[in-house]
């Protein structure tokens, strides 16, 4: 779809960059009020987990839809460090003393579907989705 | 875009006009604790009414400013903060306990000119 977007992060601003245009999707595929901010919260904080673990990466943004319902879909990738502990990394407050530890898992709760894939040494790619109601 | 900070009597008022990058945090942070010692303000308010997102590490950069300006001798008002912005807050986890917070300026602006009061209640 045209209306889908790439985001290089790779400097603080591009964090901003990345969630005015998942802000804008959003509003496309329906989203209104909260959940605009709660998606832009979401993507700002996987975007800053790019600049902080792994320096630089993507963020992809798409609109989606399944049985009837519109949404959006938001992949973020690096070939950073990657995760050695997701189950670790996913726990509140757990933190490599570079955040509060609540980046990761509050993303989670801001959205509908969260996976996320880390191989040590090779990156990190986190799939999020959030659907209208 | 660094932001700016007016001076109004003992209080500092710190506007911020549109999304801020982390560099732009970092920066109002010296700043404020800069001219804090410089102008001896005992009060600073900072209105966060234009921002549509605060994450964790806007959150923590605002919560250790208002802690540090506090062993500097002032008292920091986050001001503005809104609706949809507070609500993605709490469902991330993030809290403000211990700082101060104010519906708008205007209101952040009384709290700290207010007179303590004697029965020690705490205002606002």
């Amino acid at each position: 779809m045209s209306d889908d977007a790439r985001v290089t992060i790779q400097r603080d601003g591009d964090i901003i960059a990345a969630r005015q245009k998942g802000r804008d999707l959003a509003a496309q595929a329906g989203f209104v009020g909260s959940d605009l901010t709660l998606i832009a919260t979401a993507i700002s904080e996987i975007a800053r987990n790019i600049i902080v673990f792994a320096q630089q990466g993507e963020v992809s943004l798409s609109l989606i839809e399944r049985a009837g319902k519109r949404g959006v879909l938001i992949v973020a990738e690096d070939r950073g460090p990657g995760i050695a502990d997701i189950e670790q990394a996913m726990r509140d407050g757990f933190s490599t003393g570079k955040s509060l530890g609540l980046g990761l898992p509050g993303a989670r709760r801001l959205m509908d579907e969260f996976e996320i894939v880390s191989q040590v040494g090779k990156g990190t790619i986190i799939t999020m989705r959030k659907w209208t109601r | 875009m660094p932001v700016p900070i007016l001076k109004q009597g003992g209080i500092l008022i710190a506007s911020i006009q549109t999304a801020v990058t982390d560099q732009d945090l970092v920066q109002l942070q010296d700043d404020l604790a800069d001219k804090v010692g410089r102008f001896r303000s005992r009060g600073v308010v900072i209105d966060v009414g234009a921002l549509d997102v605060m994450d964790s590490f806007a959150t923590r950069t605002l919560r250790n400013l208002a802690q540090a300006l506090k062993m500097r001798g002032a008292t920091t008002v986050i001001a503005g903060i809104q609706p949809d912005v507070a609500f993605a807050m709490v469902e991330l986890g993030l809290t403000l306990d211990g700082i101060l917070t104010a519906l708008d300026l205007e209101e952040g602006l009384g709290m700290l000119t207010m007179p303590p009061q004697e029965d020690g209640h705490s205002v606002g």
